[in-house]
């Protein structure tokens, strides 16, 4: 097992070494001169020139690149324009918010999703069974920050049940985490929901035809046992192969949604620093949540060789 | 012409009668849906310039907030805009960016996934940029992309054509390396056919059903991807109304009209729904092995 963890670990530096390589090209991308751009219309030629000087942007290419190589091995993901604060230090401020919000998500796509699928398969053909299609349909075609726009409509202003914006920290106080962070976890649950409702549902229909299923019926088992002990275990693996993709899908979702209900997050972090073209700040967040997600992969690839022996070998 | 003429010339007949794959895609519930929903949203967007009640910017600020009505039957906006007119012209736009993003992904993806699949020496190095560009979550890169080039309409495109183009070319390698194995590919090889050759007529032409599939649900990813870029101010100038625009510009008024962000929500919901049902269509009648749903 550590041999499997290290030969994943050691095939993670090139991919990101590639990922921090695009990350440092896109503000080559930046039109014109990059530092008129961010100094924005009111800035003055010394502002201006200021800002050259403190993104490195007059020396050459490769004496930049260098430098931003140097600066990443210690962490230094640069110094943020409109905070004036330290990118990695302001992300790592912000990171639990949006973990917490994502791994909220995560449990709701992963219980709903599940939910769904296996009722679907077990009423096959059935008005149930459309009904879900439906709803997975329509899972995965609404914009999520569309649907957290009608939760606000619906669930702030028309019911004034939950708030419009805000967070608490779910281990200070768990009933206002729930309040605050239910709708954009929903809104970033619902495209995976979908996606994994249609997967578990083929998944289970595929199980349910299985042999050792009929002998488990035949042994006169009861249909929850056989449901819950035997076919389950089975339908677990695609989600456990999901995750990865769930959480990608999740924490992209969050720069729009954090952005929608004002959550503290990286996300609205990054909206805001797209707005005010921050490029110090977009660039370290986008490299800062790529690598949170290879990592997050690793260890749930690392999780899915533990339980299941024949990834290690099969690898 | 009568059905006694056309038979009396095979050729033309063969060509009016639906093949048994199109027989099969008209049978499917799935497909049938999608053409209905995705096809009724993209001939009124086509048509807006002819059934545009008014010019989308055109302000009338006296019937400024008009509730759904009669006379306005998605109300008007802060400035009294038609949001009819403005849901059709942002239709217009949505779904140029998504065609777009199909045309590009079509062309860079087949010739990108031909190479690296065909050519094995390509294939390392461009499956490893390929692997580089998707370790991003699709849409982080695309605002990532289209933060540093500044907001326009060719931005949007651009930024979700090198998000998406990898994807496509990673399906078409994919066909084209199970394709190059098969028996009449090495025939072809044998009777000395040249690689130009072997690839275009030969290997391509049965990797088609899986690029359909996949450009389909391109589409619906470009949609909902360009509505997130355009909401946070990354697409088109404000003046050019798309569904993300539209979205985005009413959310400051949600309170009190929540129809300025319910209809264009809708209308992007309408068209992914079509296009997912769509691609799920396709992908039962073409390419069964990848359907999901049993």
């Amino acid at each position: 097992m550590a041999r499997y963890a290290l030969k994943r670990l050691v095939q993670m530096i090139p991919l990101l070494l590639a990922v921090s390589l695009i990350a440092f090209a896109l503000i080559k991308l930046v039109p014109g001169d990059p530092a008129v751009v961010m100094g924005g219309s009111n800035a003055t030629p010394a502002e201006i020139e200021a800002i050259r000087r403190n993104l490195g942007l007059d020396r050459p290419l490769h004496v930049q690149l260098f430098s931003f190589y140097a600066a990443l091995f210690q962490g230094d993901l640069g110094r943020s324009l409109l905070l004036g604060q330290p990118v990695t230090e302001a992300l790592l401020e912000r990171a639990p918010v949006t973990l917490w919000i994502a791994f909220y998500s995560l449990v709701l796509t992963i219980v709903l999703g599940m939910a769904t699928g296996i009722v679907a398969a077990l009423r096959h053909n059935t008005i149930v069974d459309q009904l879900v299609s439906v709803f997975a349909l329509l899972g995965v075609s609404i914009p999520n920050f569309w649907l957290g726009l009608m939760m606000i409509v619906l669930f702030s202003v028309h019911l004034g049940w939950l708030p419009t914006s805000g967070y608490a920290d779910p281990l200070a106080d768990p009933v206002g985490f729930l309040r605050t962070a239910t709708m954009p976890a929903v809104a970033l649950a619902m495209l995976q929901t979908g996606l994994l409702t249609r997967i578990v549902r083929s998944t289970m229909l595929d199980v349910l035809g299985q042999d050792y299923i009929r002998t488990a019926r035949a042994k006169g088992l009861p249909e929850a046992r056989v449901v819950l002990r035997h076919a389950l275990a089975n339908v677990m693996i695609p989600v456990i192969t999901m995750i990865g993709l769930i959480l990608s899908v999740l924490l992209s979702g969050s720069i729009i949604v954090e952005t929608i209900f004002s959550v503290p997050g990286i996300g609205s972090l990054l909206g805001n620093a797209i707005l005010r073209r921050d490029y110090p700040m977009i660039q370290g967040g986008l490299l800062f949540v790529a690598a949170t997600l290879m990592l997050l992969n690793l260890v749930v690839d690392l999780l899915y060789a533990a339980f299941d022996p024949r990834v290690r070998v099969d690898r | 012409m009568s059905a006694a003429d056309l038979a009396g010339r095979p050729g033309l007949l063969a060509r009016l009668t639906p093949g048994p794959a199109v027989r099969r895609l008209l049978r499917n519930r799935a497909f049938v849906a999608g053409l209905l929903l995705f096809g009724t949203v993209a001939i009124l967007a086509l048509l807006a310039p002819w059934i545009s009640p008014t010019d989308p910017n055109r302000m009338a600020v006296r019937f400024r907030f008009r509730e759904p009505s009669w006379d306005f039957p998605f109300g008007t906006d802060n400035l009294g805009r038609n949001m009819v007119s403005r849901v059709l012209w942002g239709g217009r736009l949505s779904l140029e960016i998504g065609l777009w993003v199909v045309m590009l992904n079509a062309v860079f993806g087949v010739v990108l996934g031909a190479a690296a699949g065909y050519f094995r020496r390509l294939d390392g190095p461009l499956m490893r940029i390929a692997d580089a560009l998707m370790a991003f979550p699709a849409v982080l890169l695309a605002i990532g992309i289209a933060a540093a080039l500044g907001p326009s309409v060719a931005t949007v495109v651009i930024a979700l054509s090198v998000v998406y183009v990898p994807r496509t070319a990673r399906v078409l390698r994919a066909s084209v390396m199970v394709v190059r194995e098969q028996d009449y590919v090495q025939a072809a090889r044998a009777a000395g056919a040249g690689d130009g050759r072997i690839l275009f007529r030969h290997i391509l032409p049965n990797c088609m059903a899986p690029l359909i599939v996949q450009l389909s649900f391109v589409f619906a990813y470009a949609i909902l991807s360009e509505a997130v870029l355009s909401f946070l101010g990354l697409g088109a100038a404000p003046t050019t109304p798309s569904w993300g625009i539209l979205i985005a510009e009413g959310r400051s008024y949600i309170r009190e009209a929540a129809w300025l962000t319910v209809v264009p929500g809708v209308a992007i919901a309408t068209t992914v729904l079509g296009l997912n049902l769509l691609g799920d269509g396709l992908r039962d009648v073409l390419d069964p092995r990848l359907k999901v749903d049993a």
